[in-house]
């Protein structure tokens, strides 16, 4: 876990070296908010091998649950956050229920129809913007308080959840569950021939998974102030894939270092060139090629 | 003899027209080791897969301590005592032989639907995985990822892996396939410090190790059972020699 926690560190002390302004803080907001949604992908690919081509419905699911109450003025924490996550959840263990009983290929295919179906249904909303999407009236509230509105606490709020969900993650992995999960992706048949059928612990991981990232989807919303149906396109599925590839299979932590890899290369490359996507796809290719075990497999070796 | 553990009655499974479990009954009775022997695609392994729960046969029962299983999955018949090993090496290669085993005992003793406490610092499992891995020889080898073990010791493993299940009764798919003279050897030696312990249905080609550990041995060909006796008698058998001993002088 070395690696995460030097980044954890070096986030904790951005705003003190030089990155407190507003659009770094943006920036790294979302660097933290696409990791954690990252980390609970992880626990899918990397821990229970369920390769989901459709995590971005639970973070989109999370944030327009938070559209949804600010519609009727609900905005605070205390009853946004559990709603969220609930529903993200809600909506994981009901695709999930069916999508964990096909596997390889067609898990994939299935995940990425139910994460379409979410996308269309987003699209369909006109009362909350539709395809254009809907600017929120304002950040939650925390028990009346209106401390997210500043930049710091924001910033600190993402990179304690991170935090969380990092450990969090981390210790249901080596639990009792995370064992058996973990053991189910190695070799399924020697799993159930010591009694145990894997479907309940992977559909439970499903569940966890998706409340997670809907939980990185309600600070999603709160850090733009604003969601659109973009935010559970396929694409973006595709990018958290992307990331926790990159970041390497081989440790949690890659999900990290993944998702700060990616967003910052993007970024970069957004700045050099108007053509950034013809240098980043190649990039990427070539990240899979050579980076045999992603970022964390160069990190061991190094 | 006493009721047996596991009676196996008018089984019956067909692959198109080929007919690969053919009315097979036959009984095992506690703390017996009972080996099925015949010649290549007698349906040995075909039979396994029935009793372990990947096959589901056509016609027939299989009573488990009294209940029918015929119904159920691999994981709720193993939930019931009945452990299996591979004939082809099943181990989880990026999880240590502790850990291999201690999977095993967490299927047993309690809830698996624990996500705080760590796993791997569990005293109670670790020492009944520690158990079985010294019974099979492979407690120095514990802390080793079971993916660089030799081949034998993988066999070992399967063996501590069942054991961890604390079976009442072992299906031991050619548990000597793979291995050279001496590990033949030292497995021989772990299965014969079973005998009694627990009830065995062995499968197994190594006629030489069949012979010294069978109780009884049942005889399958074309997936009929043409005999079941004890080894003085299978041997001396006529029709058996012609089936499978007498291919075997020959090759």
């Amino acid at each position: 876990m070395r690696a995460a926690l030097v980044v954890l560190a070096a986030l904790a002390a951005a705003p003190f070296l030089g990155f407190g302004e507003g659009y770094s803080l943006t920036l790294l907001a979302r660097v933290m908010i696409l990791a954690m949604a990252a980390v609970s992908l992880w626990l899918l690919v990397g821990g229970a091998g369920l390769v989901s081509l459709g995590h971005a419905a639970m973070l989109g699911i999370g944030a327009y649950a938070v559209v949804v109450l600010d519609d009727v003025r609900i905005t605070d924490a205390a009853v946004v956050v559990p709603v969220a996550m609930g529903a993200a959840g809600l909506f994981a263990l009901v695709t999930g229920a069916v999508a964990i009983r096909t596997s390889g290929v067609h898990f994939i295919m299935i995940t990425l129809a139910f994460g379409q179906m979410a996308f269309f249904t987003a699209s369909s909303l006109a009362a909350y913007g539709g395809d254009d999407g809907y600017t929120l009236y304002g950040r939650m509230t925390v028990l009346g308080h209106r401390w997210l509105e500043d930049r710091l606490v924001f910033h600190y709020l993402c990179l304690g959840l991170l935090a969380l969900a990092l450990l969090g993650t981390q210790m249901v992995l080596g639990s009792r569950f995370g064992r058996v999960l973990r053991a189910a992706r190695e070799n399924e048949l020697r799993v159930e021939a010591v009694g145990f059928s894997p479907y309940p612990y992977r559909l439970v991981a499903y569940a966890v998974a998706g409340a997670v990232a809907g939980l990185a989807g309600v600070l999603l919303a709160n850090a733009t102030e604003f969601v659109a149906p973009s935010y559970l396109a396929w694409q973006r599925s595709g990018d958290l894939l992307f990331m926790v590839i990159l970041g390497g299979l081989g440790s949690l932590q890659g999900a990290v270092l993944g998702a700060v890899g990616f967003v910052l290369l993007e970024e970069w490359l957004g700045h050099l060139t108007e053509h950034w996507r013809l240098i980043f796809g190649p990039l990427l290719v070539l990240s899979v090629l050579f980076l045999k075990g992603g970022l964390v497999g160069v990190l061991r070796r190094g | 003899m006493a009721e047996a553990l596991l009676e196996v009655a008018g089984l019956r499974k067909r692959f198109g027209g080929l007919a690969v479990t053919d009315d097979v009954s036959f009984d095992v009775a506690a703390g017996e080791i009972h080996a099925v022997i015949g010649p290549n695609g007698a349906g040995k392994t075909t039979l396994i897969h029935q009793l372990s729960g990947t096959l589901r046969p056509e016609a027939g029962s299989i009573r488990f301590g009294g209940r029918e299983v015929v119904g159920m999955g691999m994981a709720r018949r193993a939930r019931l005592g009945l452990a299996r090993s591979f004939q082809i090496t099943s181990v989880l290669p990026g999880f240590s032989a502790l850990e291999n085993a201690a999977l095993a005992v967490q299927a047993r003793c309690g809830s698996s639907f624990r996500f705080l406490r760590m796993a791997a610092a569990e005293r109670g499992l670790n020492d009944e995985a520690m158990a079985a891995l010294e019974q099979v020889g492979l407690g120095a080898r514990a802390g080793v990822m079971a993916g660089r073990l030799s081949h034998g010791e993988k066999r070992q493993l399967e063996l501590a892996i069942a054991l961890a299940m604390r079976p009442r009764l072992l299906l031991l798919d050619e548990p000597l396939a793979g291995a050279g003279p001496e590990e033949t050897e030292r497995l021989v030696g772990i299965l014969r410090g079973l005998r009694g312990q627990y009830a065995i249905l062995l499968v197994e080609h190594d006629m030489q190790a069949v012979f010294a550990l069978a109780d009884r041995i049942s005889v399958l060909v074309y997936g009929r059972v043409i005999a079941t006796d004890v080894p003085a008698v299978i041997r001396a058998n006529a029709e058996v020699r012609a089936a499978y001993l007498g291919e075997d002088e020959a090759a």
